[in-house]
């Protein structure tokens, strides 16, 4: 009898999981199961399809032909009751899914606070495409729209609805944008920027309330008595897991499900990947949860191989994503900062926690207008970097850092008081691609 | 930048897409898109991306769009000896 392989969730970790799964094991019979209507997508392309840099088709990677070509089941549904004792998964509409092995990969949810107004229909977040519609929908008609967050999808949002709205505002907390992530200099450069490009930066201003008029947002209300006139807010103050069915299944769960560097839950046969999944970092000492695309896909990969009689052992990489914020283009790599962020609850989308496990280390910087580059120098490697604008050294500074590679022989220099970093580490790169 | 700079420039420019393929760093890719949005004869360079594969159907005209547009620096020329004496 043929292997059923069960796939909760049909992001990037559980197609890799199931293309890993098929490499493995031709006969398997392979569920992949999504409550999401639109399927797979690009969840990192929303960004370009809310700005109208590519179209709604253009989300969509595979075509049928892929998915035929996997031989996948694809269901559309809500999983709600997980039995690991029975090896079987129920749905909401009564059907039950019975496993051999199964894979979480059911990804994170953005959060929302508890505040007066937040339930009014026009206060919006950004999880999938029906948002990105929701959003767009809302914007053609609005004429001015608050966005309340931090990380990269507050201001994905932003330059979205930038392109739709005649005001955007943009609120934070305190005086900086992403403050253990970027650095003072390099938030600066990005509210600067976003205020050349007409994005109204409120600086110290919490919201309190959402206000509304006849059923409809009207308003917002900051803690020091600030209003503000809007048809839109959309909130982006960060992710969580999306682990309740895994919890309820009494598999162990932290903040996301705890996995083992198999990507093996608690459970016997159960399996978590991409945002839901919790994963053992050897470098930290402990369970760390990423949301960057690219390490769900690892993930994926490394899970299905595994369920389909594998041994692969999951390494994290350097954490590493290449963004757009306000416009600049931006490498962050390795360890960066630390710290919590007044603006996120929690981890973002697109983000590592990875990166704010910076221990000792010093600071190399060099900037020229928007182009701008931070070293964090360890005695003898590279331990993270932040690259703006100009990205040529971008690919150099990833395998510097992910490879640990020596530089004690251009320490010093670039330690130096305005050192010239980049030519300093074209240099040592060279022979790099 | 002199003329000779401007012509000099154009012609390593030139001779980068005659000799290049298109060739991409699949950890880097998010899948967004946008090179296939961009490709003037409709290649899907984002499947390429998918595979880790260089563009390598004789229809591309490696005209760079698709590596300019990229916005994580996905993708890159790289040299082959197809015209190398």
């Amino acid at each position: 009898m043929s292997t059923r392989y069960v796939i909760v969730g049909q992001g990037v970790a559980g197609i890799a999981a199931a293309e890993a799964i098929r490499a493995a094991d031709a006969g398997g019979h392979i569920t992949l199961l999504s409550d999401d209507p639109h399927g797979y997508y690009s969840r990192p392309g929303l960004a370009y399809y809310l700005t109208g840099e590519i179209s709604r088709a253009h989300l969509f990677p595979w075509r049928e032909a892929e998915f035929t070509h996997l031989r996948l089941q694809r269901v559309q549904g809500q999983a709600s009751v997980l039995d690991p004792a029975g090896h079987r998964l129920l749905l909401s509409n009564g059907a039950t899914l019975p496993y051999d092995r199964l894979l979480l990969a059911t990804g994170s949810a953005a959060l929302r606070p508890t505040l007066p107004g937040i339930d009014l229909p026009q206060v919006v977040t950004l999880d999938n495409l029906a948002d990105a519609e929701r959003i767009l929908g809302l914007a053609r008609k609005a004429h001015s729209a608050v966005v309340v967050g931090g990380g990269i999808t507050a201001l994905e949002i932003v330059e979205g609805l930038r392109e739709h709205c005649r005001r955007v505002h943009y609120l934070l907390r305190g005086e900086r944008y992403w403050g253990n992530v970027l650095d003072e200099a390099e938030g600066r450069i990005v509210l600067d920027r976003l205020a050349a490009d007409g994005v109204q930066v409120h600086t110290h201003s919490e919201l309190a309330a959402i206000e509304a008029k006849r059923g409809r947002v009207a308003s917002i209300l900051t803690a020091s008595g600030k209003r503000v006139p809007c048809d839109l807010v959309a909130m982006a103050i960060g992710v969580a897991p999306r682990a309740e069915l895994a919890r309820a299944a009494g598999l162990q769960v932290d903040r996301g499900v705890l996995v083992d560097e198999f990507l093996r839950s608690s459970a016997p046969d159960i399996y978590a990947a991409g945002d839901v999944a919790q994963v053992y970092d050897v470098r930290a000492g402990k369970a760390l949860l990423d949301t960057l695309w690219t390490a769900a896909r690892s993930h994926g990969d490394a899970a299905g191989q595994n369920m389909a009689g594998g041994s692969l052992r999951y390494v994290k990489p350097t954490p590493l994503n290449v963004t757009r914020l306000a416009g600049i283009t931006t490498t962050i790599i390795g360890s960066v900062g630390f710290g919590r962020d007044a603006d996120l609850v929690g981890i973002a989308r697109g983000d590592s926690e990875l990166w704010r496990q910076l221990g000792q280390a010093l600071v190399a910087e060099d900037e020229h207008e928007v182009n701008r580059l931070r070293l964090l120098v360890g005695p003898t490697t590279l331990i993270g970097a932040v690259l703006m604008g100009d990205q040529r050294l971008s690919r150099p500074l990833q395998r510097l850092i992910s490879e640990q590679t020596d530089i004690t022989s251009i320490r010093a220099q670039l330690l130096a008081p305005n050192a010239p970093l980049a030519a300093l580490l074209t240099r040592l790169t060279e022979g790099f691609r | 930048m002199t003329l000779r700079d401007l012509l000099q420039r154009d012609r390593a420019r030139r001779t980068t897409l005659v000799t290049g393929q298109v060739t991409p760093e699949a950890g880097r890719c998010v899948q967004c898109g946008i090179c296939t949005y961009y490709c003037p004869i409709n290649i899907d360079v984002r499947r390429h991306a998918w595979l880790g594969e260089p563009v390598q159907e004789s229809h591309c005209l490696t005209c760079g769009e698709c590596v300019a547009r990229c916005p994580r620096g996905v993708l890159h020329f790289e040299r082959i000896e197809l015209f190398q004496p």
